[in-house]
């Protein structure tokens, strides 16, 4: 019988917590992703070095993305955006490592990231509207709307989690299905396939995080130019 | 093995079966309509492509909903135990 994936294996405890895999990987990738970064900003140069490079490149390849998908100046976003897309795609290839099942295959990690981006979204409005005006970003095409945008600004985040969850968790669980049917070898094409599923997952979370914080962010622009006019 | 855990599975591959249907269907559609925006417009390949992976995310979380909601049935049967 195959155990449920909604369940998470519980390593050891930390007095009354228990610490369960996830957790554990979880950890391990942000310990190894910061010293990573630590070592690679250590010594800035004008003229990089090898390190530097690749990281110029990633971060490069971010704030492209940003400008080209939320058509805003990349600076303010470029941390969280950047963090989350390395944190997910490190999630989802830590499969790679044997024995080490991707914390993303668990929706606590999935809704966690979730709420990220749903809290992210209210400061990033809230920032750059106004309290009163991001508010009113609710009754936006007409009044009769806001239980919809209520409802839309919740289901968005979910299905973000939902999304996330499914696709990592069935590719383990289609992985250790195979595994147990046909034995060694045979499920590394579905490995493979997983690699680019994760990287696929990883590049639409930050793009619909990066459409939902430009939506809540971006129409300011036209609704504020119509307002200046109408002042 | 009572009847709710036979109706379970039976639910649980109904739901995946059919609900693979629609989102197949529709991200078929998504990707011809792509194609033939790319092959009329080859210059704005990068934002077609672009925003036909938001889409087809957006479509196959249809497809996802009935997974988790078969897992559901299967592994955390509210009506089981």
């Amino acid at each position: 019988m195959i155990e449920s994936p909604l369940l998470a294996k519980t390593l050891f405890t930390v007095g009354p917590i228990p610490i369960t895999e996830p957790v554990a990987v979880t950890w391990g990738l942000m310990a190894v992703l910061t010293l990573a970064s630590l070592l690679a900003t250590r010594s800035l140069a004008i003229v990089p070095t090898r390190y530097q490079a690749v990281l110029e490149l990633i971060v490069g390849a971010v704030e492209a993305q940003i400008q080209g998908t939320m058509r805003a100046a990349p600076r303010p976003y470029v941390p969280m955006i950047g963090t989350l897309f390395l944190f997910i795609l490190a999630a989802n290839w830590s499969s790679l490592l044997p024995g080490v099942e991707p914390p993303t295959a668990h929706i606590e990690t999935d809704a966690a990231l979730g709420v990220i981006v749903f809290f992210s979204i209210l400061y990033f409005g809230i920032r750059a509207r106004g309290l009163g005006g991001y508010l009113a970003t609710f009754a936006e095409p007409s009044i009769v709307m806001i239980p919809l945008n209520l409802v839309e600004t919740l289901t968005r985040t979910f299905s973000l989690i939902v999304r996330l969850f499914g696709n990592v968790m069935s590719g383990v669980f289609i992985v250790g299905i195979v595994l147990s049917l046909a034995g060694l070898l045979v499920p590394i094409p579905l490995m493979a396939l997983e690699l680019l599923v994760g990287a696929i997952q990883a590049y639409i979370f930050t793009v619909l995080a990066m459409v939902f914080i430009g939506s809540a962010v971006g129409g300011e622009r036209r609704t504020g130019g119509n307002q200046g006019e109408s002042r | 093995m009572n009847w709710t855990e036979i109706v379970s599975i039976f639910a649980a591959a109904i739901a995946v079966s059919f609900g693979a249907i629609g989102p197949a269907l529709a991200e078929g559609r998504a990707v011809a309509a792509a194609m033939d925006a790319i092959a009329r417009q080859p210059e704005a390949a990068g934002t077609i492509s672009r925003t036909l992976f938001v889409g087809l995310a957006m479509i196959e979380t249809m497809a996802i909903y009935c997974l988790v909601i078969a897992l559901l049935v299967l592994f955390a049967n509210p009506f089981i135990r």
